[in-house]
């Protein structure tokens, strides 16, 4: 099916008179599937699809030609047959046997499906309101992902990219050919994992550890949603894979464990007012804007607001421990897991002296290391 | 004193009181026909508010919490609000007009569980203006998400209860109607199929109304008292709340589309001028698809991650509902095969119904498919199912119903112009509005989400506009019944040349108590 643009459609939209000719996108299917499990399904849908087809057809034939001939403007007397066993029977058999023909394909395609023994690589997906966490298990590297598309574009000020609201700061990475099992979690509420191309959907729930694979056939970008509503930005955390060749994949395991290495030694620091306050400006902006609004004003009874808050203009410590721990049974997440000591810092201070605020203190990464539990 | 000569009187007492106070079945049903209406264009406009947002990418006019909330209250008022008090109008005025009964039951009953539902309406209406607004975590509520809301999701969960309550009131009513009430010789396989659908209906919503009261009883609890149902920080599962309610929400997709089977295969003969095909098949199909109802209910959790036995178990006994529902649509086609077939509305709906429910009922299969449902699930191609067997369905019937009686509830002919325009408009925009849903489903837009991708602004523009013509063609039903009741061609007691049944036989109006002895059947 692919890019075909069927005369109604286009007839359609033409009497409409509708804007963006140029973007005019009449995807009938699913995007071209990427891996033997996305082709599977692709494959299996359509077979299902023509066989329903069929069977309308059929049906609906024998209905229009009721229509057609046994109505009373053209002369027709109806007959008063209300009852025949033989073709109830008929008509209750037939199905089932279609039923049986169609399950017996799906039946291998879910055992398939369920195969994640012997992978070559794993890792670990985490679902957080409102990104994505890549925690590659064998290599150690993790890190968030988050929406890129910039706010000026979504408040229609600014033209929308190409890749509008399917683009991340960091993508997931992995390598074609191999394949790769994905644990999936999640920290607050309940996410979903979907990359249509790679063929697969999985929730996210927190408590649960759950699993799905692909093997993907070709090198590419291939993108997608979180397809269960997690909350007010639940459309907005894209999934961007990026899959590479082998010698690309080792390339870019090892520029991240560089990165890795380099985070690490700001643990021990101390930062400087400036410093902190811009390094602070950046994670609040990734990390804490989407509830706390980039202005701090927050949403009333929803969540609150930053500028003047008891919390943030009060003692260092209370407001360092709701960063680390967030506040159970709301929405506040704890960062201590998601933040190093030096980002944790840096966001508090940017709380205390920014967004309306002047408490005027600044707050080290050893502050927070000492209360970490 | 006076109350009491009012009662046994023969007209109907005047002024407000008599609709506070009613216990006629015919005032009762009159009173959840307007409510259910009310609601429907109150929800209606909600999704007119969607469908203007998503008309382009990018925010426009609202913010992603209140379109989360329009979702959730356009779903909820939709199934609660609209569909289900439609149908109950229907059984107050039929039942006891079709089974020869004077009226139902249990009236004083019938009388409250009436009189609740606005309280309940009230409850969600206000919780729009609490502090955080409604709830926006979809119909489905599901926790955790459903954990973190403010002082709103508690009002939702208490207008949920009230609503169960009327629901299994009305039930117990129901049942009781059928099964005492039914005048000499009308045996329970001489009953019409739409009395059977509902009592099968009833048994259905006496069954599982409890079990979501439960599930949302435990999300109070969760919420104000400290337990941990669904908190797996406290040792809970947030997974189990996904169980129970789709233990009841999987019976309950039959409980909306039950009564609209058995209104279909009231309009359908008559105008086909041949007797039902196949009654006792029909009755024993939906029988068992009220029994398999309750056995497939994890089909709206593949994506949870059930073992492969969950999955294959779930995707058999699915795809098995698909002969019953085979049958009746074999049943109606057979129905209509070799009789004389005149095409009024409520036979044009009809007809709406049999077409468009059979391709929701196609999709229903695809996504029945377990491992095509992993693509599928929670996208706008659920999205198109469920709206092709609720809206071309459940509502096309309910509409079906209301032009096929109006004449005799209101002993005005309809205007038969309107009607058709109003089938036509319909059922075009409708499949404008849907149709395109299913494809922006599979190339990859999931469902509530108030922004998208721009590679599904077309079909979403189409979709809107379709959207619009629709909202805008129901106001012609309005019309249409506003027209009827204040005046008209004179409606005589058999309105239509091939129907069947008690119902016929008293005038168009029907007087205010009828059967008051009870009618012979042979
Ligand atoms: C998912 C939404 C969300 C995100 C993201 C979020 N918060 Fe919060 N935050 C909340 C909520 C809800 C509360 C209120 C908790 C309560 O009920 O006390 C809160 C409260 C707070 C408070 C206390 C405010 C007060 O006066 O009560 C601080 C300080 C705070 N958050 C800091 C942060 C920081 C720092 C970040 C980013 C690193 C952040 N929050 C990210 C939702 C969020
Ligand atoms: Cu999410």
């Amino acid at each position: 099916m692919g890019h075909r643009r069927p005369l109604p459609v286009v007839l359609a939209t033409l009497l409409a008179g509708l804007a963006f000719p140029a973007l005019a996108d009449y995807q009938l299917n699913f995007p071209p599937p990427k891996t033997g499990l996305a082709q599977q399904i692709y494959d299996l849908n359509v077979l299902v699809m023509w066989i329903c087809v069929g069977i309308f057809i059929v049906v609906f034939g024998a209905m229009f030609y009721a229509i057609w001939k046994h109505r009373k403007s053209v002369g027709h007397k109806a007959e008063q047959f209300h009852e025949s066993t033989t073709v109830e029977i008929i008509w209750t058999t037939i199905p089932f046997l279609i039923l049986v023909g169609m399950a017996w394909p799906a039946t291998k395609l879910i055992i398939e499906q369920k195969d994640t023994s012997n992978p070559d690589v794993t890792v670990k997906i985490t679902g957080y309101q409102w990104k994505w966490e890549y925690d590659y298990l064998q290599d150690g590297v993790k890190f968030m992902s988050v929406l890129s598309t910039p706010r000026d574009q979504i408040e229609n000020k600014a033209a929308k990219g190409a890749n509008y609201l399917l683009e991340v700061d960091e993508p997931m990475v992995v390598p074609v050919g191999k394949k790769v099992r994905m644990l999936f979690t999640a920290n607050d509420v309940i996410h979903a994992w979907w990359v249509p191309a790679l063929g697969i959907k999985q929730d996210a729930i927190p408590g649960f550890i759950r699993d799905a694979w692909f093997t993907a056939n070709e090198v590419g970008t291939y993108r997608g949603q979180c397809a269960e509503l997690c909350g007010k930005d639940h459309g907005f955390m894209p999934i961007v894979v990026e899959v590479k060749s082998e010698a690309d994949y080792k390339a870019w395991l090892e520029a991240k464990k560089a990165k890795a290495v380099a985070a690490a030694a700001d643990a021990g620091k101390v930062f400087g007012k400036d410093e902190l306050m811009a390094r602070g400006a950046t994670v609040y902006n990734a990390n804490c804007a989407s509830c706390h609004m980039p202005n701090g004003a927050g949403i009333p009874g929803a969540f609150p607001a930053i500028t003047g808050s008891k919390i943030a203009t009060g003692a260092k410590e209370g407001h360092i421990a709701m960063a680390l721990n967030g506040k159970p049974g709301t929405a506040m997440p704890a960062f201590g897991p998601q933040l190093n000591d030096a980002d944790i810092a840096a966001v508090v201070t940017y709380q205390r002296n920014g967004l309306g605020n002047s408490t005027g203190d600044l707050v080290q990464p050893a502050d927070v290391k000492a209360l970490r539990k | 004193m006076e109350a009491h000569a009012m009662e046994h009187g023969h007209g109907a007492p005047k002024g407000i009181t008599r609709w506070l106070t009613t216990t006629n079945h015919k005032d009762i049903g009159t009173m959840y026909l307007w409510f259910a209406g009310a609601m429907f264009l109150f929800a209606g406009l909600m999704a007119m508010g969607i469908r203007a947002e998503l008309f382009q990418p990018g925010m426009q006019i609202m913010s992603p919490e209140f379109f989360n909330q329009l979702t959730t209250l356009h779903g909820l008022i939709m199934v609660f609000g609209a569909i289900m008090p439609a149908m109950a109008g229907f059984a107050n005025w039929q039942i006891p007009l079709m089974i020869g009964a004077p009226d139902m039951a249990f009236p004083r009953m019938n009388n409250w569980s009436f009189w609740i539902l606005p309280a309940a309406a009230i409850l969600l209406v206000l919780s729009m203006f609490v502090p955080g607004g409604a709830v926006a975590t979809g119909w489905t509520l599901y926790p955790p998400l459903y954990i973190q809301g403010g002082i709103s999701y508690d009002l939702t969960i208490f207008a949920v209860h009230i609503l169960g309550a009327s629901s299994i009131m009305a039930s117990l009513n129901i049942i009781t109607t059928i099964l005492n009430m039914r005048a000499p010789g009308m045996t329970m396989m001489k009953m019409p199929l739409f009395v059977w659908t509902w009592l099968i209906t009833a048994f259905l919503l006496i069954a599982v109304m409890p079990v979501l009261a439960g599930a949302v009883t435990m999300l109070l609890t969760d919420r104000n008292f400290g337990t941990h149902f669904f908190d797996a920080a406290g040792g809970g599962d947030p997974v189990l709340f996904q169980h129970v309610f789709w233990f009841f929400g999987h019976p309950e997709v039959y409980i909306l589309i039950l009564p609209a089977f058995g209104l279909v295969s009231t309009v359908i003969p008559t105008f086909a001028r041949k007797p039902l095909f196949g009654y006792s098949s029909m009755v024993y199909a939906t029988a068992s698809i009220a029994i398999l109802s309750f056995l497939v209910w994890a089909h709206h959790m593949f994506t949870v991650g059930m073992p492969t036995a969950g999955q294959l178990y779930f995707m058999y006994a699915t795809m098995l509902i698909a002969v019953p529902t085979g049958v009746k649509v074999f049943n109606w086609v057979a129905t209509m095969w070799k009789g004389s077939l005149t095409f009024e509305t409520p036979m044009l709906f009809a007809i709406g119904f049999v077409s468009m429910f059979t391709i929701g009922g196609f999709t229903g299969l695809v996504l029945a498919m377990a491992p095509i449902d992993i693509q599928m699930q929670d996208t706008y191609y659920v999205v198109a199912h469920f709206h092709y067997v609720l809206v071309s369905g459940a509502l096309f019937a309910i509409y079906a119903g209301v032009y096929y009686w109006l004449p005799k509830w209101t002993g005005h002919m309809y205007n038969e112009t309107l009607g058709k325009w109003h089938f036509w408009l319909s059922m075009i925009s409708f499949n404008v509005l849907f149709f395109p849903q299913h494809f922006l489903g599979m190339a990859g837009m999931p469902r509530r989400i108030p922004d998208y991708a721009l590679q599904f602004t077309e079909f979403n523009q189409i979709s809107s506009i379709g959207g619009f013509m629709f909202g805008a063609s129901q106001i012609l039903m309005l019309i249409v019944i506003v027209q009827a009741i204040r005046g008209g061609k004179k409606a005589e007691a058999k309105v239509w040349e091939g129907a069947q049944g008690l119902e016929w036989t008293v005038a168009s109006p029907p007087p205010y108590h009828t059967f008051e002895t009870a009618p012979e059947v042979k």
